[in-house]
């Protein structure tokens, strides 16, 4: 598969109580700005309502954006109510102020990668270009 | 050295236009735009011909007079140092009480307390909702219990508090001032402030309960409160922080933080309130960003304009009606997770930037904050931070050292007069919170956002260790490990604290509670006296959810 034959699609999610809302808006444009397609859930989403939107969207991934410290909970509950829905295949990634050893205990558990502050746009771009295949 | 004499010796330009086109235009610059981190163009130059004079009497005055460009005390920082105050707060009442007392040991001369997202979104510990996020980034305070524990061995008659809470403001304040009154403090010696800032929730911190319309009644209710009952505390610290870290720029954050300030003027006097009742007691917190002059420039703006707005459009006839006086804290945005020991570094400027701009408090952030909540070895430095400024760098021994520079000067009135198109533009859509409702500020501030990222990944904004200067390999420094003992505790302390009150009396109070969000009367008195009976901070917020309905994100881009 190297010809893409749709544009990826993307739902950029904030879960639980976290308001910082900068990060996610701006990936959010850069990425709607590459010629993916761009779902932004708005704040304050619980994981059900995430995965009910993935699904409905039909998404190829999720950026889920965390800077209250819950990652550790939030990330882990993503995955397990995506792998209850059998949508495993949905690339979970993940942007926000999480601590080095948090990102590699993240890895372990499923999510494909943690951008933190200070990342370019375009790396986040070629990323998501190398990693989320398209059917 | 000598140089050698040439052709242009001794000539002099006989204005600035001929210096600019006869002499400067035949250089180089290094580059093609100068731009502050607010997009604005720069000047190569200022002089009184382009900007750089100024009328002493109008727009200048003398420290601690109208229009108060120069300071609102008479003496700032030879009469009395600025507040510093560092927000602290995290795990349980007893870890951040503990904290406290680190802080007041090492000179500190006031309290700012971080509550955690529980708290600051209105669920109880034990709140499905709440999982994961008890005690995380700040601390967990849901009982008038825990309040007293918080404060344990602190004189809330001495130490003066400040508190950063918005859609719970109300009660947090009622635990605040019934603590008080069981340890037989009277209210009107009580000094401290409150956030208390819905506004800039809606604009850009993003935490609420209730729609903005009875999001602004709570906030007033305490400002009538304090206006009667508690006149040493600050009810409101109408906020540009979040507006600029959300990223504004410096201009808008002070132009939408002062039609914030007008909207809760207009609520107030809408209820019959007198304008120097409650204005003296009108207080602010604006971040303090990494462009120097820029920022210094915001605060002797803000203060005319203020004290214009005050003046011309209210009436306002006390001085202290006019003052502006804010609380600064340094850019956590501007942090940087890459060589994070540079952070010291732009701390200690944007504090300096804080100090000269005539600011009343300051909180310098802590150099890890990028990585987790700080260390108290890194919460040191930034407070030793404020003090060599305080002690050993001298900028405090005059008045507005700065005034009167060409380029302040221009750059002042700039930012006043941008700031004043912007609340214009406000007044036209019908205030400040018609143009929330509309989403007008949140889309600037977007917009705002956007660019400035695209600048730094051009390098058009230079980020030292991130688009430029880079290291293979991280800096490591220690960083604070939270572990998750206190969600559990706290979910065991609420839930023993509930099965130990007077059910007959809880209930009165809720009761009492709701009949006053129906009735429309101020909550806050009732409120005082419905947590000393036991009401939860959850409990509150779900009459306030019931009576005021909810709010959610309308998910713009």
């Amino acid at each position: 598969m190297t010809a893409q034959a749709r544009p990826i699609r993307i739902l950029i999610a904030k879960a639980g109580l976290d308001g910082h809302d900068r990060g996610a808006k701006v990936i959010a444009r850069a990425l709607r700005d590459a010629g993916f397609e761009v779902i932004y859930t708005g704040l304050h989403q619980t994981v059900e309502h995430i995965v009910r939107a993935a699904i409905q969207e039909d998404v190829d991934c999720i950026g889920l954006s965390i800077l209250s410290g819950a990652h550790m909970t939030l990330f882990p509950e993503l995955l397990n109510k995506l792998a209850a829905e059998n949508s495993s295949d949905i690339v979970v990634f993940g942007g926000g102020i999480v601590p080095k050893d948090d990102i590699v205990e993240l890895k372990k558990v499923g999510v494909k990668e943690i951008f933190i502050p200070g990342t370019h746009t375009q790396d986040v771009v070629a990323w998501i270009k190398a990693n989320v295949p398209v059917d | 050295m000598t140089k050698k004499p040439t052709g242009q010796s001794f000539s002099k330009s006989a204005s600035y236009e001929e210096w600019r086109k006869q002499r400067y235009a035949s250089q180089k610059e290094r580059k093609t735009t100068f731009e502050s981190i607010s997009f604005r163009e720069q000047p190569e130059l200022v002089t009184p011909e382009n900007g750089g004079s100024v009328k002493y009497d109008a727009e200048l005055g003398y420290p601690g007079e109208y229009p108060f460009t120069r300071g609102v005390q008479p003496t700032m920082y030879r009469g009395r140092l600025w507040t510093m105050r560092q927000f602290a707060g995290f795990g349980s009442p007893e870890d951040t009480n503990q904290r406290f007392k680190y802080l007041l040991e090492h000179g500190q001369t006031g309290l700012s307390t971080a509550f955690d997202m529980p708290c600051l979104m209105g669920y109880d510990p034990d709140h499905p909702r709440s999982l994961g996020e008890v005690g995380r980034e700040g601390v967990s305070v849901a009982t008038i219990q825990d309040m007293e524990t918080l404060f344990d061995g602190i004189d809330q008659d001495k130490i003066t508090t400040s508190m950063t809470i918005n859609c719970t403001a109300t009660i947090a304040f009622a635990f605040y001032f019934a603590v008080a009154r069981r340890r037989g403090v009277s209210f009107d010696k009580v000094g401290g402030t409150i956030q208390n800032d819905m506004l800039k929730e809606f604009i850009a911190q993003k935490e609420w309960i209730s729609p903005p319309k009875p999001s602004v009644k709570l906030v007033c209710d305490v400002i009538e409160f304090c206006a009667s009952s508690a006149p040493k505390f600050n009810p409101v610290s109408i906020s540009g922080y979040h507006i600029r870290e959300a990223g504004s720029t410096a201009v808008q954050e002070l132009a939408f933080t002062i039609a914030d300030g007008l909207a809760y003027v207009d609520h107030c006097l809408g209820r019959g309130m007198a304008i120097d009742s409650f204005a003296p007691q009108l207080s602010f917190f604006f971040d303090v960003h990494n462009d120097f002059f820029e920022e210094i420039a915001k605060f002797r703006a803000g203060r005319r304009l203020w004290a214009r707005l005050m003046r011309e459009r209210y009436g306002a006839k006390l001085d202290a009606s006019c003052k502006l006086r804010t609380h600064a804290q340094t850019a956590g945005v501007s942090l940087t997770a890459q060589q994070p020991i540079n952070n010291v570094a732009r701390v200690a400027m944007q504090a300096l930037a804080a100090i000269l701009g005539g600011v009343q408090s300051l909180h310098t952030n802590s150099m890890d904050e990028t990585l987790s909540l700080p260390t108290e070895d890194a919460v040191r430095v930034a407070l030793r931070t404020q003090q060599i400024i305080a002690e050993e760098s001298g900028v405090t021994n005059v008045i507005d050292p700065l005034g009167g520079s060409y380029y302040i000067e221009r750059l002042t009135s700039e930012i006043e007069s941008e700031a004043m198109q912007y609340i214009k533009q406000i007044d036209a859509l019908g205030g400040m919170l018609r143009a929330v409702e509309e989403g007008f500020p949140q889309k600037e501030i977007s917009e705002a956002a956007y660019q400035f990222q695209l600048d730094v990944d051009a390098q058009e904004q230079v980020i030292v260790g991130v688009n430029k200067y880079q290291e293979g390999g991280d800096q490591e420094i220690p960083t604070l490990k939270i572990d998750l003992g206190p969600e559990t505790n706290q979910i065991e302390k609420i839930k023993a604290f509930r099965a130990q009150r007077n059910e007959g009396k809880w209930k009165q109070s809720m009761d009492a509670i709701e009949r006053a969000c129906v009735e429309n009367r101020n909550v806050v008195p009732v409120l005082i006296d419905a947590v000393d009976a036991g009401v939860t901070l959850g409990e509150v917020s779900d009459i306030y959810r019931k009576v005021f309905g909810t709010y959610s994100d309308p998910g713009m881009l």
